[in-house]
C-alpha cells in the first residue's frame, strides 16, 4: 500500500452506510436560513473602509499622479501609490504550497508607469466611511498618456507590435509530438481542417471579491476573505517582505468561485491598507471592480486537422492551439498546457503534433475558470468530429464510438489511463435520456448534439501536491475535522463530514468541521482543479481510517473480541455477527481518554509525483487520472430570428463514486447552465481593451427563463482515485456543454457557427451564407462543363 | 453629504429605526443593522441577491431608498423563519439540495414566498417568472424549482407554519 491508495487500506470490512446517499448537506441549513457567515458578513470596531482607483485606459504611460488632496480629506486614513511600494511586486504563478520555484512572472501591485489593462489599479485608499473612501476616490489627480496597444493575438504576434510582455509577447508554449503525423496523413482517406474561436467570459459569482484585515498583538496580518485559496498568504507575505508566519488567510463559505477567486484579489490590497494604517480594514468589490479586477476565460483560435480513414478511424491530428493571456501571465502557461494535453479529446490516436503558444496583449489578462482551457479544446475537438463525420458521411455517434479510447490506452502525452473509460456508455445513456424527439415547425427546427471529453482532476503532477486533514474524537463521541479546504458551493466541506462520518460510523449531524483558516486548519492546498475532494477526501479518509483502526481494537478489547469481528456504526463499536454485543462510541471515546488513548490523527495525502513532460514532445504523465462523460442536448433553432433555445440538456457522467449523489446532481446542473451561457449569450466585450460590459445588465448570465429540462445521469466505475474510488465533477460537468449546444445548432440548420457565443446575428449569418453557398452549388452544377 | 434620519420601520414584525441619509439604499441600511441575510451581488438591481419584501412585495433593496421606506414592513429572508419550524420553503431548499454557495439563496426564498401567497400552484411558467430578477450561477435552477414546487405541495396540504 502506497500513500496514493489510502482508501484501499480500510474498505476490507466496510459497508457503505452514508457514502452514495443523497443526504442534505451539512452547510444547507445555515444557508438556507440566512445564518451563515460570508466573508463579507464580518466587521470589527473602528473598521475602515478600502477602495481602489483604476485606470480607465488598457494601454497608457501614467504620467503623475497627485494624491494629496485625497489625503488631505478628512477621514482618509491613507493613499497608497506605486510609490509607497517601491520594490514591491505580487506573485501570479500558481499557489503553491509546494516551495517549488515559481516563474518569474511577478506584477506590478500599483501602476508605476506603464498600464497594460483596463481596470489597472494606480492607488488604494482606506477611510473611515465607504463614502469617504469614494470621494477620494474622486479626488486623486492624475494624468495618463495612451499608448498604442495590442488588441488581439495576430497584432500581438506582428513585427511592429508593442511588446506587452518581453522579449515577444509569447507567454508560454508546449509542444506534444506522438507518432509520426506524415505518415498517419499519408494513411487517411480524407482530411478534414477546420478553426474554432472561443471567447472571453467572466465567472460571474454571485458574491463579489470581500475581505476584513487586520493586524494583531503579535504583529500578524489577519485577513478573512473569499477566497478558493487560503494559501495565498505566502505570495501576501512575500509581497509585503514578511515572514511567512506573519500573514493569515481566513476563509469563510464563499459564494461562488469557479476559477475567478484563485489568483490574489482583494487580501494583496487589505494586508497593504491593514499594515499602513494598523486598522481593521474592510474592502468590498463593487460588481464594477469584480468585473475589472479579476482574470477571465481566455479567448482560444484552436485550429484542426485530422487525418480519417473511410471507416472513421483517426489516423493523425494536428492541432493550433493559440490563447490570449491579456496583459499578464497568470495561470496562462498552466490554462494552455491543459488545452495542449485535453486536444485530441477521449480519442484513441496514434500520431498527434499539438503547437500552441499563449500570447500577451492589452487585454484584461486571463486566468483560471472552470474547465481551465480543456474547455476550449473540447469546443473545438468535438465540433470537429460532427464535421469529420458529415464530411465522410458516417454517424456522428459511432464515428466516436469508433476511436474512444479504452482503458489502457496511452494519452497524447503517452500517459496510461488506468482508470475506466465510460465514454461510450455515457454518450449511449446520455442520448437515451434525450427521448422522442421535439416536434416543431416551420421556420423553427430541431437539432441534437452531444459531447464527450476527457477532464483531468487533481493538479500537474510534477506541482507535487498535498493535502492534510485532522480528525478527531471528543470524550463524548462527537467527531471534529479540522482541514485547510475551502467551501465554493460544491459541496466540499459536507462531503469532507460525510467520508470522516463514514468511517467513524456515526451520523453527519455528528461532525463539526474547521475549514479555510491557514493557521490553525492543517493545509490542505486550493479548492481548484477538480482536487478537493480527490485530495482533502483522500486525506480526511486516511485520517478517519487510522482513527477507525485504533478504535476498533481498543473495542476489540472491551468487547473481548477480535478486532475484525468489530464494526463502527451508527454510533456504536458492535461485534458484526452479534450486534448485541456493542459499546456506544461515547463510552468508548471516554473510557479511551481515561486511559490515554490518542483519539486524533494528522494525515497528509500525496498525489503522484512525476518529473515535468518532456519539452520537445510533451511525452510523460501530466495529471493523477481524468473523468471521462457525455453531454447531450436537444436545441430548437429559429431559422428566421436566429434564435437558439436549449429544450433538452443531459449529462452522464461516471464520477467513479458519488459521496453525495444530490450535490453530484448539482455540480451537474449547474455546469449545465453555466456551458449554456457559454455556448450562446456569455461574452465580454473589450473595444481597444476597454471593458464595455462591467454589469449583469450588459453580460448576460442564463436565467430561470433559460433553464431547459435538465436531466442527470451518475454512473460509478467506482475506479477513480479519490476517496472510496471517486473521480472529481466539478470542471467536467461544465466542460462537455457548450460544444453539444454548438453540435445541436450545426444539425438543426445543416451549417455550423465556428464561433462561440452562437448568437442569433451569427447564425442568421451562416444561413443566408449556406443559402448562397447551395444556390451557388445548385448553379455550379447545372453548368454542363462541370459534369464529368 | 445630507443629514441622517431615522427612518422608523419594521423589520421581520419588530419596530426599529434606520438610521439613513438620503441618498442611502435600504441594502446598506438593512446590513448596518444586522441583517447579513440580505446579501449584495450587483447594487444595480440586476441580480436579486438582496431582496426582501416590503409589505409583503418582493423588492430589490439596492434599488431602494431608505426614506421611501419610512413606515413599512420590511420582511427578510431571517422574517420567513421566524417560527421553531423551518419555512416550507427554507425546508424544501434544504432537502432539494437547491443551496449550493447560497449566496443567492436568501432573495431567491423570498421572491418564491411572494410568488406561494398568489399561487400555490405555480407552473414552472410562473416559478421561471417570479425568480426572472434573480441570478444563480451554481444550480442551473433545476433544484430551485424542484423546491418550489415541493413547498407549494406542503402549503396546499397545509404543511405551513400558520
Ligand atoms: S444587489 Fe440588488 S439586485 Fe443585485
Ligand atoms: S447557489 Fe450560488 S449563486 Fe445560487
Amino acid at each position: 500500500m502506497t500513500d496514493q491508495t489510502p482508501h484501499r487500506q480500510t474498505e476490507a470490512n466496510v459497508v457503505l452506510r452514508q457514502i452514495g446517499k443523497p443526504l442534505e448537506r451539512s452547510d444547507a441549513e445555515g444557508k438556507a436560513t440566512g445564518r451563515t457567515r460570508y466573508a463579507g458578513d464580518y466587521t470589527m470596531p473602528s473598521m475602515l473602509h478600502g477602495r481602489v482607483l483604476r485606470s480607465e485606459l488598457a494601454s497608457a504611460r501614467l504620467k503623475h499622479l497627485d494624491a494629496s488632496a485625497a489625503r488631505n480629506l478628512p477621514g482618509v486614513l491613507c493613499v497608497l501609490t506605486a510609490d509607497e511600494l517601491p520594490d514591491r511586486l505580487a506573485a501570479t504563478d500558481i499557489p503553491g504550497q509546494t516551495g517549488q520555484k515559481r516563474a518569474s512572472t511577478d506584477r506590478q501591485i500599483l501602476v508605476r508607469e506603464f498600464i497594460r489593462h483596463h481596470g489597472e489599479p494606480l492607488a488604494l485608499i482606506a477611510a473611515e466611511t465607504p463614502a469617504i473612501a469614494e470621494k477620494a476616490h474622486d479626488l486623486i489627480e492624475y494624468e495618463i498618456e495612451p499608448l498604442p496597444g495590442v488588441y488581439d493575438i495576430d497584432s500581438a504576434l506582428g513585427p511592429d507590435a508593442p511588446i506587452v510582455t518581453e522579449p515577444d509577447n509569447i507567454v508560454g508554449q508546449h509542444k506534444i509530438r506522438k507518432g509520426n503525423v506524415d505518415k498517419g496523413f499519408a494513411e487517411a482517406d480524407h482530411i478534414i481542417e477546420n478553426t474554432f474561436k472561443t471567447q472571453f467570459i467572466e465567472h460571474a459569482f454571485l458574491e463579489p471579491e470581500v475581505g476584513l484585515a487586520w493586524v494583531d498583538e503579535n504583529g500578524v496580518i489577519n485577513i478573512r476573505m473569499s477566497t478558493q485559496v487560503i494559501e495565498h498568504f505566502r505570495f501576501i507575505a512575500d509581497a509585503l517582505g514578511v515572514p511567512h508566519n506573519k500573514v493569515r488567510i481566513l476563509g469563510a463559505m464563499v459564494g461562488g468561485g469557479f476559477g475567478g477567486k484563485e489568483d490574489i484579489t482583494v487580501e494583496l490590497y487589505l494586508a497593504l491598507l491593514a499594515q499602513a494604517t494598523r486598522r481593521p480594514v474592510r474592502l468590498a468589490y463593487t460588481r464594477e471592480d469584480s468585473f475589472l479586477g479579476h482574470g477571465k476565460r481566455h479567448p482560444f483560435v484552436i485550429s484542426h486537422k485530422t487525418g480519417v480513414t473511410k471507416q472513421g478511424k483517426i489516423t493523425a491530428l494536428e492541432v493550433n492551439i493559440r490563447a490570449d493571456s491579456g496583459a499578464y501571465v497568470f495561470l496562462s502557461p498552466y490554462v494552455l498546457l491543459y488545452s495542449a494535453v485535453a486536444a485530441p479529446g477521449p480519442y484513441r490516436i496514434d500520431n498527434v503534433k499539438i503547437d500552441s503558444a499563449a500570447i500577451a496583449t492589452n487585454n484584461m489578462y486571463t486566468s483560471a475558470f472552470r474547465g481551465f482551457g480543456a474547455a476550449q479544446a473540447c469546443v473545438a475537438y468535438e465540433a470537429q468530429m460532427d464535421e469529420i463525420a458529415k464530411a465522410i458521411g458516417i454517424d456522428r455517434f459511432e464515428l466516436r464510438r469508433r476511436n474512444f479510447m479504452r482503458t489502457g490506452d496511452k494519452t497524447a502525452t503517452g500517459q496510461t489511463v488506468e482508470s475506466a473509460i465510460w465514454s461510450d456508455e455515457c454518450m449511449t445513456r446520455a442520448l437515451e435520456a434525450l427521448g422522442e424527439e421535439t416536434k416543431a415547425e416551420e421556420p423553427v427546427k430541431i437539432g441534437r448534439g452531444v459531447a464527450t471529453y476527457q477532464q483531468s482532476y487533481g493538479r500537474i503532477t510534477w506541482l507535487h501536491d498535498t493535502a492534510e486533514a485532522w480528525v478527531g474524537i471528543e470524550i463524548d463521541g462527537t467527531v471534529i475535522v479540522r482541514s485547510g479546504v475551502t467551501d465554493i458551493g460544491g459541496g466540499q466541506v459536507s462531503a469532507l463530514s460525510q467520508i470522516a462520518a463514514e468511517s467513524l460510523g456515526v451520523g453527519l449531524e455528528d461532525v463539526i468541521i474547521y475549514h479555510s483558516d491557514s493557521a490553525v486548519t492543517p493545509l490542505a492546498g486550493t479548492t481548484t482543479a477538480t482536487r478537493a475532494l480527490y485530495m482533502t477526501g483522500n486525506a480526511v479518509h486516511k485520517a478517519s481510517s487510522i482513527l477507525r483502526g485504533r478504535m476498533i481494537d481498543f473495542a476489540a478489547n472491551e468487547l473481548d473480541v477480535q478486532p475484525d469481528e468489530v464494526d463502527l456504526a451508527n454510533g456504536q463499536a458492535f461485534v458484526v455477527d452479534d450486534p448485541s454485543n456493542f459499546i456506544s462510541l461515547t463510552d468508548l471515546a471516554a473510557r479511551g481518554a481515561s486511559e490515554g488513548l490518542q483519539r486524533s490523527e494528522l494525515a497528509m495525502f500525496r498525489a503522484p509525483f512525476t518529473d515535468p513532460i518532456d519539452k520537445e514532445t510533451g511525452q510523460g504523465p501530466v495529471f493523477p487520472d481524468f473523468t471521462y462523460g457525455c453531454h447531450a442536448v436537444e436545441v430548437s433553432v429559429d431559422t428566421e430570428t436566429g434564435e437558439v433555445t436549449v429544450l433538452k440538456s443531459v449529462g452522464a457522467h461516471d464520477i467513479g463514486q458519488a459521496i453525495n449523489p444530490q450535490a453530484v446532481e448539482g455540480q451537474i446542473e449547474g455546469g449545465a447552465l453555466m456551458g449554456q451561457g457559454y455556448a450562446l449569450s456569455e461574452e465580454l466585450i473589450y473595444q481597444e481593451g476597454k471593458l464595455v460590459s462591467p454589469s449583469f445588465s450588459e453580460y448576460l448570465i442564463p436565467t430561470s427563463m433559460d433553464m431547459p429540462e435538465i436531466k442527470t445521469i451518475i454512473l460509478e466505475s467506482r475506479s477513480g482515485l479519490g476517496p472510496f474510488g471517486a473521480k472529481g465533477i466539478g470542471e467536467p460537468s461544465f466542460t462537455p456543454v457548450a460544444p453539444a449546444i454548438a453540435n445541436a445548432v450545426a444539425d438543426a440548420i445543416g451549417t455550423r457557427v465556428f464561433e462561440l457565443p452562437i448568437t442569433p446575428e451569427k447564425v442568421v449569418k451562416v444561413l443566408s451564407q449556406s443559402q448562397t453557398n447551395g444556390d451557388l452549388e445548385q448553379k455550379l452544377n447545372k453548368t454542363p462543363l462541370l459534369e464529368d | 453629504m445630507s443629514l441622517e434620519k431615522a427612518i422608523p420601520v419594521k423589520i421581520n414584525g419588530v419596530p426599529h429605526e434606520l438610521l439613513a441619509r438620503a441618498n442611502e439604499t435600504l441594502l446598506d441600511c438593512l446590513r448596518q443593522h444586522g441583517q447579513f441575510e440580505v446579501k449584495n451581488g450587483c447594487e444595480k438591481g440586476d441580480c436579486g441577491a438582496c431582496a426582501v419584501q416590503i409589505e409583503g412585495e418582493a423588492v430589490d433593496s439596492c434599488l431602494t431608498l431608505t426614506w421611501t421606506v419610512e413606515g413599512r414592513s420590511i420582511t427578510t429572508l431571517e422574517g420567513l423563519n421566524d417560527t421553531n419550524k423551518p419555512h416550507p420553503l427554507i425546508a424544501a431548499f434544504m432537502e432539494q439540495g437547491a443551496v449550493q454557495c447560497g449566496y443567492c439563496t436568501p432573495g431567491i426564498i423570498v421572491a418564491a414566498e411572494e410568488m406561494l401567497r398568489e399561487t400555490l400552484n405555480p407552473t414552472d411558467d410562473d416559478i421561471a417568472l417570479a425568480l426572472s430578477g434573480n441570478l444563480c450561477r451554481c444550480t442551473g435552477y433545476t433544484k430551485i424549482f424542484a423546491a418550489i414546487r415541493q413547498a407549494a405541495t406542503v402549503l396546499r396540504e397545509g404543511g405551513g407554519n400558520d
